[in-house]
């Protein structure tokens, strides 16, 4: 396991934030290497979305610093950490539901100066069920396919991470699979991801590292399967007991 | 078939009701596309198409002290400038510091603005009417000579050639901008999510001005096309317009910009056919009533299908 | 001391009108105060408030229906409820709509009562309207009613003549600014109790979150309709005032939108919407600014005139009132932008819950 982050892609130091007067995140803190693919797991409420919220600086930071890559983005408008490389898949309506699968992944490239044909054709490589879907208006897919679109959309940006929150809420098991398979080879093209997830057991399973969030802190941390056998986590989440 | 029934039903109901159409559908397109990528029924659209109309005729009679005859067509690209001026103007004092509030902040500034346009235009042009062309309107020699060849008979002013080919090419011209340019496709993805494009990276402020420039070329053929018709100028006629505009929105679905158009053509039709004497000899509707058609189809549409006959959004 | 006089009753007056509109206030109030419900067809009501109490209390007439001679207060009352009618079919169509819509609606219902009063001249005169319509304490000065029923058994006629003769010309103004702003204060108190009674704090609890509302298993739906309709009847009353005060109503400058419908929204938000005190501060506020500014416009015209005589002012005077307006909707926007709250923002009713509510609001909203 490797924690040194002299080196990492996305800090998140010692955060303190919330919406308004109402504080969601105590003294959080996370990071993301090179190459890394980094689960948040917790019980419901704990502030994972609100952790990724934070990154695109959608609430207030009272405290503490997000850093990409020795620059520091605390408190940044969602449209300017965009265009620093930061792309984002949000939990639903993650789509445009009246483009095209093509449109809505030129939209994803709005940020992008050049080499968009390009791009689009590596995108059609990498999601191929999507390329002959690609004139179909993306609210006529299934769930699954939305949200092959949606990662296909944030992907079309020279992305330095990816914010997955959520990807497989309401999805049935096979695709579910298939979500976090194609996790993997989004790694494989170097980017490196931060998930966010309440299907534990399949997203460690993925995951280089996890972090397991309680009350808007990090409760416990650890490589994936570490964390996935660790007998109190699984009695927390992964089990499903009592 | 073609007897003088269908003479007087074609030339003087169908026609008119066709041209009436096209301007509502103009009129309409700002409309469905401020209420949907902006999320609030713009009031003051009715007066800025009618300031528009204002403009042009200014225009035209400043090229006419020079000696210039310019024709309202040409007259309204300067006119059309200077509205999307205004409309971005607007934007930027009146609408844009209540973005983050409650929409109906936004309803209301542009209530006000609705006061104010048309304050400013009385104050400038005053309130009394302005001949916009003057003289009979004559039917085009070459379309009546060609079709009463073929056994009927159109008569159909320059005038109203002009609007029919003026609408069709700016719808056209949108139809191609929003399917086939950057901004249009984020135009209708603003439409569709403006959440989703904030976090998608989409410039919305510069969707936003995109959508008033449209917004603003339409409104200003919508006026200057009104004007070319009934050949006067009224500062009332933004607010008469803006019953029937909002209408053809809520017909077509909101945000719907093809939708628009077609609401327009209906509105404009069921007016003008509102008054030919379907059942006997007296018009069907008193003329008087005319203005109440698009209120009705309106309110039948907010009961039945708030979302429109091409299923925009409802909210 | 003519003088005087004159002053006396310049101010009577701008306590009458500002009276009345500070009626459509208080009714727009229950609306948009109360209820978050954007009316915009002001004018509409009070064109059927004004209409219904003309043709019911007027003589009898060739030009239009009626006049049906009723008693007055009776011509009032049915003028809050005609206007409550309609109000009652718009709020079942559009109330459960996005407030737009409603907007959209109101001001439409508006034009469409002024095209009805327009085109049915057989009712209503159409466009040269109705006129001769009975003020209050000035109508008893008219013949047809001090010499019927029942001022018959207190004097003959002639009695009465030589009474009204004795009186000064404005006997009545005074009397009537009074009941216009008792009537005012009447309203003014029952709003009050409504605001802070479980039906007001419902409707606050319905406007700041709907949903949580609706969970609460309120009828989100009736309760609005409920302040629709109640607004809408004050502003009937409302426009019979209007129509006493004018005594002769016709559709279109008499019910100008900019000059009742705006008017009125312009005097809530200055006074403080939701604020049933700033709906009257605002009304007589603004009216005050509104006719005082016409005394200014036209005295500085004159000044001009007098001075620079070769100048045609013909073109300032037909012009100035349309700057008047701009000026107040500028000044409108201002208020929206910088004192959202207006000059007396909202009180909360007192709630019993509340100091239980703030203890526990905690946890996540996302």
């Amino acid at each position: 396991m490797n924690l040194d982050h002299s080196d990492a892609v996305l800090s998140l130091n010692n955060l303190i934030a919330g919406y308004g007067q109402t504080e969601i995140l105590h003294n959080l803190s996370i990071y993301v290497n090179p190459n890394e693919i980094v689960a948040i797991i917790g019980p419901n409420g704990a502030g994972k979305s609100t952790a990724i919220k934070a990154v695109l600086g959608l609430l207030n930071i009272k405290e503490g610093s997000v850093v990409l890559n020795d620059e520091n983005i605390t408190n940044t408008p969602a449209q300017k950490v965009i265009e620093r490389g930061i792309s984002y898949v949000p939990q639903t309506n993650n789509v445009f539901v009246n483009l095209s699968v093509q449109e809505n992944l030129e939209m994803g490239a709005w940020t992008r100066p050049t080499g968009v044909e390009a791009r689009l054709e590596e995108m059609y490589e990498l999601f191929p069920d999507l390329a002959e879907k690609r004139s179909q208006a993306a609210g006529s897919l299934s769930g699954g396919q939305r949200q092959m679109v949606a990662m296909a959309k944030a992907l079309m940006v020279d992305a330095k991470i990816l914010l997955l929150d959520e990807p497989t809420a309401g999805l049935s098991p096979k695709y579910r699979s298939e979500i976090f398979a194609t996790i993997q080879k989004i790694k494989g093209t170097g980017v490196p991801i931060l998930i966010v997830e309440q299907n534990a057991k399949q997203a460690l399973g993925v995951s280089d590292r996890g972090y397991v969030l309680v009350d808007g802190a990090n409760r416990h941390t650890g490589t994936g399967a570490g964390l996935a056998a660790d007998p109190e986590i699984a009695r927390m989440f992964l089990g499903g007991g009592h | 078939m073609w007897d003088a029934f269908g003479f007087e039903f074609v030339n003087f109901y169908l026609i008119p009701g066709l041209v009436l159409g096209c301007i509502y559908a103009l009129g309409a397109i700002g409309i469905t596309l401020t209420f949907s990528i902006l999320r609030f029924a713009n009031f003051a659209h009715g007066e800025i198409m009618m300031s528009g109309a204002y403009l042009s005729w200014t225009v035209m009679a400043i090229a006419g002290y020079a000696g210039l005859t310019l024709h309202p067509l040409v007259a309204m690209v300067p006119a059309a400038l200077l509205v999307i001026l205004l409309f971005l103007g607007t934007d930027k004092f009146f609408y844009k510091p209540f973005r983050n509030s409650e929409t109906i902040k936004v309803v209301m500034a542009s209530f006000g603005m609705m006061l104010i346009i048309r304050s400013a235009v009385q104050v400038i042009w005053g309130p009394n009417q302005l001949t916009f062309v003057r003289g009979i309107a004559k039917p085009n020699p070459v379309l009546s000579d060609l079709s009463s060849d073929l056994g009927m008979m159109l008569i159909i002013p320059n005038k109203h050639l002009f609007i029919f080919a003026g609408t069709i090419i700016i719808v056209i011209a949108l139809s191609y901008l929003l399917n086939q340019t950057r901004i249009g496709k984020a135009m209708r993805a603003v439409s569709d999510s403006p959440d989703l494009a904030h976090v998608t990276g989409i410039d919305v402020d510069k969707v936003i001005r995109a959508t008033w420039i449209v917004g603003g070329i339409c409104a200003t053929a919508a006026g200057v096309f009104l004007v070319m018709d009934v050949q006067m100028l009224e500062t009332t006629m933004g607010f008469r317009m803006l019953l029937p505009m909002f209408a053809a929105a809520i017909l077509g679905g909101i945000g719907k910009p093809y939708g628009a158009v077609f609401g327009g053509l209906v509105i404009g039709l069921a007016e003008e056919l509102s008054a030919y004497p379907w059942i006997g000899d007296a018009p069907l509707l008193s003329p008087g009533y005319k203005t109440g058609v698009a209120f009705a189809i309106m309110v039948v549409m907010l009961i039945v299908r708030p979302q429109g006959l091409f299923k925009g959004r409802s909210f | 001391m003519e003088a005087y006089v004159g002053y006396f009753l310049y101010f009577l007056s701008l306590l009458t009108v500002g009276g009345i509109y500070a009626i459509f206030a208080l009714g727009l109030n229950v609306n948009w105060g109360f209820a978050g419900l954007f009316n915009v067809g002001i004018v509409g009501f009070a064109a059927v408030g004004a209409y219904t109490y003309a043709l019911l209390t007027t003589a009898e007439s060739t030009f239009h229906i009626g006049g049906f001679s009723l008693p007055l207060p009776f011509g009032m009352f049915a003028a809050m409820m005609t206007s409550a009618a309609i109000a009652g079919l718009i709020g079942l169509i559009c109330i459960r709509l996005r407030a737009d819509y409603l907007a959209i609606a109101t001001i439409g219902i508006a034009e469409i009562i002024k095209l009805i009063l327009k085109n049915e001249s057989d009712i209503t005169n159409g466009p040269r309207g109705i006129n001769k319509i009975p003020r209050a304490w000035e109508h008893f000065s008219e013949e047809r009613f001090y010499s019927s029923w029942p001022m018959n058994w207190f004097g003959t006629p002639e009695n009465w003549e030589a009474f009204f003769g004795g009186l000064p010309h404005w006997y009545w103004q005074p009397l009537f600014a009074g009941t216009v702003l008792l009537v005012m204060y009447l309203i003014y108190c029952m709003l009050e109790r409504a605001r802070t009674s479980p039906w007001g704090r419902m409707m606050t609890a319905i406007r700041e979150n709907e949903s949580a509302a609706r969970a609460a298993g309120k009828d989100v739906t009736r309760r609005r309709i409920e302040a629709f309709v109640i607004g809408a009847a004050i502003m009937g009353l409302a426009g019979a005032f209007f129509a006493q005060h004018l005594r002769l109503i016709e559709p279109t400058n008499t019910f100008d939108p900019a000059k009742v419908t705006f008017l009125v929204w312009v005097m809530l938000i200055v006074g403080g919407s939701g604020n049933n005190r700033g709906a009257i501060l605002g009304a007589f506020l603004i009216w005050t600014i509104w006719s005082a500014s016409e005394l200014v416009i036209t005295g500085s015209i004159d000044l001009i005139s007098n001075i620079f005589t070769s100048i045609d002012t013909s073109l300032l005077v037909s012009r100035a009132g349309f700057l008047r307006m701009m000026l107040i909707g500028i000044l409108m926007q201002v208020i929206l932008q910088r004192y959202p709250a207006g000059i007396l923002p909202e009180v909360r009713p007192a709630s019993p819950k509340a100091d239980k509510k703030i203890a526990g609001s905690t946890g996540e909203t996302l």
